[in-house]
Parts: structure tokens; C-alpha cells; sequence
């Protein structure tokens, strides 16, 4: 997938060690720590306790901490989802996995009408301090309902965190944040760069990963990379598509800053403008559908700041709005890539100096 | 599976528990050593009382501001309102036997469950008014009352509530309290897939939940025959192998009689049971409702069958002091004339509120 591997920033200290983790085992070893640290952690979901996981995020997990805390589900999202809800408000902290995104449609009233309004319906009184995992993302060709992100259709909605890491560094520790956080969180990982061995996966997204617990905040953006003639605002596999963009656009004398927004709600919006007032030009990145997304929703914050004088036209670049298609042909041809990227930085670039 | 004294197929419980109900109130099936049986039955009278006189002054005050013309959104309680008159025995015949660290879900229909279980009179009638001295400082409204002090809540979404109960019954046992969940709702939540999720999980782990279906034979305007496949929903436990009890007529000793058995049994490990309790709902599904889709001889009938005034009469007929039972309605009247003073002179949130409570 990418020809060119992209450096991301680590906890100090952990590059010496050359621990270098997936993010499937960044997650596990997050849930390992957490579940020993903590009693009231619990785990339940499909195929969750017995293989592990399809996603192997929660390896090991049965036999370390017993059934009672680890345990496999029916095939019944509304109910095990909504249960958390209950779990979460009699003092557990239940980590749940809905196995793709693309499943929310039978489940989506126990996340956004129960599991988000609780603290607000309460005044504050009731708590739901859960995390819901999930799978993003397509590229494999698994078609039209096992490949979408859906990222804006959970942004949206008020009331709970939704988060993707890019690495494994930040994986673990934005997981072990999730977990020790009051509210519910959306956790997704992104199967381009999740590292299950049945999939492919981008290599700049297995980094060195810190021993022990560690946590990364949950709502804010990181800066991938610095630079101060272009601003690229992506998220999980599309930071990686910014960063090697960047290191050709380097070679051109462009210097771009990469922005890993990490939460999408909420939205990390002086991140994005203090990077955008400093460079003057945006491009924003996501691999979601286009209409009412991440990729708008950057650029109509960074436009309405009064900081950011735009040099150029800012450009985003989305998916398409068609459901993903089967055929790799048709699905390769447009999700967002490296060259993508690095084209639409081109343009901007060439609007503004004239050319 | 499990299966009650009462149960067997459902034809023939029924019969069993008609016949139970004939004889005196002491055979009514109610468990030997039952806790206070009389004192539970003066609270359970005084309660539903309580839930109607404050009911009874909502549904007055809902119409200041609405006439001559009808706009939900005016007057001191905008909004839908939904008022449980006639179904309070299910929700006093279930909560005697519960205490505050028992986690009760109820529905868009929630004020004689609320009361039941606990909450606050003031407090609540402060928050149906929208107020900052509301259970959530005005922004939950009627629907979404929550009291963590008794761990009660409830919802607008027809079972929505349902698997929040399994999930705080399952945290009960994995926290090694003997503390039981219950999940009221109307019969028309049966009919929800999560419904059907919930009692799988529910049987599957052994939760110590019970399930309530307060059937007052409506879904708005739908009656259950045109809805429902099944005559009873009671016979929709056996799919999950779990016990299912029928109780008829809108009895507040048969349901006392009914729930503590399940609760009893969920305490003891014995997991999850479905209680189906005939009920009638003698409002309309909102007030404004006119009821017409209800035919007229069903309508007339509700007068008949307030169990408020059977329940009276019942316990005067067994012997109980009517100066006391006067003195418990006139206590209740006042206390919900209370409550709605306090509410009407609370003052507003701020509007910063709404944007305190997003995230925590």
C-alpha cells in the first residue's frame, strides 16, 4: 500500500527498547493491563472470550481474568451494547466490541439515544463510563457492508467520544484513557493498519510501544509531522497517506504539517486552526463518505476562524458518495492514497504561488 | 427450566390464579412470612395514591396556556405527557419488594414507577416542569426521569430500558450483590427486537431481572390483537426457558404476590423471570388523546375498574381502618400539592446547564 514509511512520534524512552507492536497488540496488551489494574473492567462481545477476538485485541483475556469478566456474546448488539449501558451505571466499566462499524444499524438506538444521553438525562447524576470498539474501514474487498467508517455518522451525535489512533503507541495509551474515562467512548481502529494477520497492514502503523501503562489524551490532535507551507488534516490510515505525501512534497521544497486528528468528537478545532493560521493553506483527508464529513467539517472550522488567512482554496478529498463496491478495481479506485494526497498538495501549493 | 407453582401452560395458570384470587386475601399465593404483608399492602395503597393525586394535578395544570386552542409546546408543562392513571398497581406491586440499590428501568409512562421505587415527589414535579431543582435540573423532562439515589430511570424509546436492567442485574452478580433489576414496559416493547435479545441474554447468564409487561391492551391506538401474534406474552418466557407468570385484573395482591416470588428467586441465583400483568390504562396514551380508536363500552368501563377505588374497597371489606385510609389520601393530596408549588416557584436552568452535562 505505501511506498514510503512514515515516522510518528513515541513515548520517550520507547524507541531504545525497539518494541515495535500492531495496533491489535497495542489494544490487547491496553486491555491486559487495565482488566489487572482494575477489577471493575469487564469484557463482553461476539467471539470476544474463547478465539480472542476476530480482531485479537482481546487475546488471552479469558484465561487471565476468568469468565465471569470476559465473556462471549449472542449475536444480539442491541442487547449486549445496551447492557453495558446498565453494567456502566451500577459502577463496572465495560469494554464492548460491535465487530464492524457497518453493524450499527441494529444496535444504534443503545448507542446514541442510551449510552450517549445517560449523563445528560441525568443532569450528571449517572455515569456511563464504557468503550465501544470498533472496526473501520474497507480496501480488502469486503463489499459494501463490511468496509465503510461512518466516522460523521457517530461525530455527529453529542454526548459520547469517538477516537481512532494511527499507531499502535497511541493506541494503547488512548485505550487505557477510554477505559478510565467517565464517558462512553467510540473506539475505532482502522483495518488498513489494525495488523490481524489475515489482513494487510501499512507498516508506518507498527511503532515502538512503551512497556507498562501509559495514557494519551482523547481529545487532542497530534501533529504527525511540522511544517508551515501546507496543512494536511487526516485520521488513522489517512495520516499515513499525508505523511508520505509530505516527504515527497519535502523534496519539492514544500514543507507540509501533517495533523493526526486522533478524536473526532469532540473535534480538536484549535489543533487544525493554529496549524492552518500559521500555514495558509488546508488539505483535509478521510476516508469516509464526502457529503456532511470529517474532511468538511475541518475545513469549515479552519475557514470560520478569523486567525486563518487562506492562501489558496482549501481541497479535501473523501470517498465518493457510493456505497463501497465489491470489485477491487472499482473500490481501489477511489479510496484516498498516498498519491492522491500528494496531487491535491501539488494543486494547492501551485494556486497559491501562481502557477 | 424453572418453572413456578403458578405456571404450567398458561390456560391453565390463569384458571389457577382466577381461582386463588376467589377465596380470601390471605390464599392469594402470597409467599409464607412474607415481610409485613399489611404494612406492604397500606404502603402500596398509599402510593398509588400518591402517583394518581400528583397525576391528577399534572393533567390539570398540562392544559394552562392550551386552550382555547391546543399547542403542546405552551403553558407551565409543554411537551407530551403521558399519565399512568389505572396502571399503578403494577408498579406498587412490584416495588414493595425492592430496595433502593435495586436498579429499576421504566418507560415514557413512568410517574407511579418513579414513585414507587422511590425518587423524590418534589424533585420529580420540579423536573416535569422543566426546573433547575428537577432530578436534572430540566433537561431530562417527564420521560427521562433519573434518580441515581434509588438507581431508578427511564426512557422514551419503547424498550429502551430493557437491556440496561440485564447489564445492572449482570454487574450484580459479577459484583457479588444479591441487589435484583427491573425492567418495566408495556406490552407493545414485546414486539421490539431487543425485547427478544434481552430475555436470550437475560436466561443465557442467569440475570436476576424480571421483566414487567404492564399490557393495558393499547400501543397508542393499536390494540395487542392487531399487533401481536400471541393472545398473552406470557407464554413468550418458555422460548427462553425462563419462569412467566399471567396476572389478571390489574390486582395489586396478585402482582405483590407474583413479584416477590421472582424476586425472591432472582435474589437466590435463580435468574430472570417475565411477568405479564393485565393492566388498564384509564387515560389516553397522552393527554390531549381523545380516545376514539377505543370502542365506547371499553371507554365507559374504566370508571368500573379503577383499581384505586377496588383496592379501597377491598381493604375496608377485610377489616381496614377507613379513618386511616382517609388520612393517608389526604396526606398524599397534600404532599402533591406540595410538589407542585415547589415547582412552580423554582426557578429555570441557566442555560449553561445544557452544556455541563455533555461530558463529564
Amino acid at each position: 500500500m505505501s511506498s514510503v514509511e512514515s515516522s510518528v512520534e513515541v513515548p520517550a524512552g520507547a524507541a531504545e527498547r525497539k518494541r515495535r507492536l500492531t495496533i491489535s497488540r497495542a489494544l490487547n496488551e491496553a486491555l491486559h493491563l487495565e482488566m489487572a489494574a482494575d477489577p471493575s473492567v469487564v469484557v463482553l462481545g461476539e467471539d470476544l472470550a474463547k478465539i480472542g477476538g476476530v480482531w485479537g485485541t482481546t487475546q488471552g483475556l479469558l484465561a487471565a481474568f476468568g469468565g465471569k469478566r470476559v465473556r462471549d456474546t449472542p449475536i444480539s448488539e442491541a442487547a449486549f451494547i445496551g447492557a453495558a449501558v446498565g453494567m456502566a451505571a451500577m459502577g463496572l466499566r465495560p469494554v464492548v466490541e460491535l465487530m464492524f462499524v457497518d453493524f450499527f444499524g441494529v444496535c444504534m438506538n443503545s448507542i446514541y439515544n442510551l449510552a450517549a444521553k445517560q449523563r445528560f438525562f441525568s443532569g450528571g447524576q449517572v455515569k456511563c463510563p464504557m468503550v465501544l470498539m470498533m472496526s473501520v474501514g474497507g480496501g480488502y474487498s469486503d463489499a459494501g457492508q463490511h468496509s465503510q467508517c461512518l466516522y460523521a455518522t457517530f461525530g455527529h451525535l453529542p454526548g459520547m467520544r469517538v477516537v481512532m489512533p494511527s499507531n499502535a503507541s497511541d493506541a494503547k495509551g488512548m485505550l487505557i484513557s477510554a477505559i478510565r474515562d467517565d464517558n462512553p467512548t467510540i473506539f475505532m481502529f482502522h483495518k488498513a493498519i489494525h495488523g490481524v494477520g489475515w489482513l494487510g497492514t501499512l507498516p508506518a502503523s507498527i511503532v515502538n510501544v512503551a512497556e507498562g501503562s501509559y495514557t494519551v489524551p482523547l481529545d487532542k490532535a497530534s501533529i504527525a509531522r511540522e511544517g508551515t507551507d501546507l496543512t494536511i488534516v487526516g485520521l488513522g490510515v489517512t495520516v499515513h497517506h499525508a505523511v508520505a505525501a509530505a516527504t515527497v512534497l519535502q523534496k519539492e521544497g514544500v514543507s507540509a504539517e501533517v495533523i493526526d486528528l486522533r478524536s473526532i468528537a469532540p473535534l480538536d478545532r484549535e489543533t487544525v486552526c493554529r496549524s492552518v493560521a500559521k500555514t495558509g493553506r488546508l488539505l483535509a483527508v478521510d476516508d469516509d463518505y464526502l457529503s456532511y464529513g470529517v474532511s468538511g467539517e475541518v475545513i469549515a472550522t479552519a475557514v470560520t476562524d478569523p486567525r486563518v488567512k487562506l492562501k489558496a482554496t482549501p481541497v479535501r478529498i473523501s470517498y465518493p458518495d457510493v456505497p463501497v463496491p465489491f470489485s477491487s478495481v472499482l473500490e481501489q479506485a477511489i479510496l484516498p492514497n498516498n498519491e492522491k494526497v500528494l496531487a491535491a498538495a501539488r494543486k494547492i501549493i501551485a494556486e497559491s504561488s501562481g502557477g | 427450566m424453572r418453572r413456578l407453582a403458578l405456571t404450567g401452560s398458561w390456560p391453565n395458570m390463569l384458571s389457577e390464579i382466577r381461582n386463588k384470587r376467589r377465596g380470601s386475601v390471605a390464599t392469594h399465593g402470597i409467599r409464607a412470612g412474607a415481610k409485613n404483608l399489611q404494612t406492604d399492602r397500606l404502603w402500596m395503597f398509599e402510593t398509588m395514591l400518591r402517583s394518581r393525586e400528583l397525576e391528577n394535578r399534572i393533567k390539570t395544570i398540562y392544559f394552562e396556556g392550551k386552550t382555547p386552542v391546543f399547542n403542546m409546546a405552551k403553558g407551565p408543562i409543554p411537551g407530551e405527557m403521558h399519565l399512568s392513571g389505572g396502571q399503578e398497581p403494577c408498579a406498587v406491586g412490584v416495588c414493595a419488594h425492592l430496595r433502593p440499590s435495586d436498579f429499576v428501568t421504566s418507560t415514557h409512562r413512568p410517574h407511579h414507577v418513579a414513585l414507587a421505587k422511590g425518587v423524590d415527589m418534589q424533585a420529580m414535579t420540579a423536573e416535569i416542569f422543566g426546573k433547575a431543582t428537577g432530578l436534572s435540573n430540566g433537561l431530562g423532562g417527564h420521560m427521562h426521569l433519573f434518580d441515581a439515589a434509588v438507581n431508578f430511570s427511564c426512557s422514551g424509546i419503547v424498550g429502551e430500558g430493557i437491556a440496561p436492567a440485564v447489564g445492572a442485574a449482570i454487574a450484580a452478580q459479577i459484583q457479588g450483590r444479591d441487589d435484583v433489576a427491573v425492567t418495566f414496559m408495556g406490552e407493545g416493547a414485546t414486539n421490539q427486537g431487543v425485547f427478544h435479545e434481552s430475555l436470550n441474554l437475560a436466561a443465557l447468564w442467569k440475570a436476576p431481572v424480571l421483566f414487567v409487561i404492564e399490557d393495558n391492551a393499547y400501543g397508542i391506538s393499536v390494540a395487542k390483537a392487531e399487533s401481536t401474534a400471541v393472545a398473552s406474552n406470557v407464554v413468550r418466557a418458555a422460548a427462553y426457558a425462563m419462569p412467566g407468570v399471567f396476572v389478571p385484573d390489574n390486582d395489586p395482591d396478585l402482582i405483590y404476590a407474583a413479584a416477590g416470588e421472582a424476586v425472591a428467586r432472582a435474589r437466590a441465583g435463580g435468574g430472570p423471570t417475565l411477568i405479564e400483568i393485565e393492566t388498564h390504562r384509564l387515560e389516553g396514551h397522552f393527554v390531549g388523546d381523545t380516545v376514539e380508536y377505543r370502542p365506547l363500552v371499553e371507554r365507559e368501563r374504566m370508571k368500573d375498574i379503577d383499581p384505586i377505588m377496588l383496592f379501597r374497597e377491598r381493604l375496608l371489606k377485610e377489616g381496614a381502618d377507613a379513618a386511616e385510609l382517609d388520612r393517608l389520601a389526604t396526606a398524599a393530596a397534600a404532599e402533591a400539592d406540595a410538589a407542585v408549588a415547589f415547582a412552580r416557584e423554582s426557578k429555570f436552568p441557566d442555560l449553561k446547564e445544557m452544556y455541563t452535562h455533555v461530558f463529564g
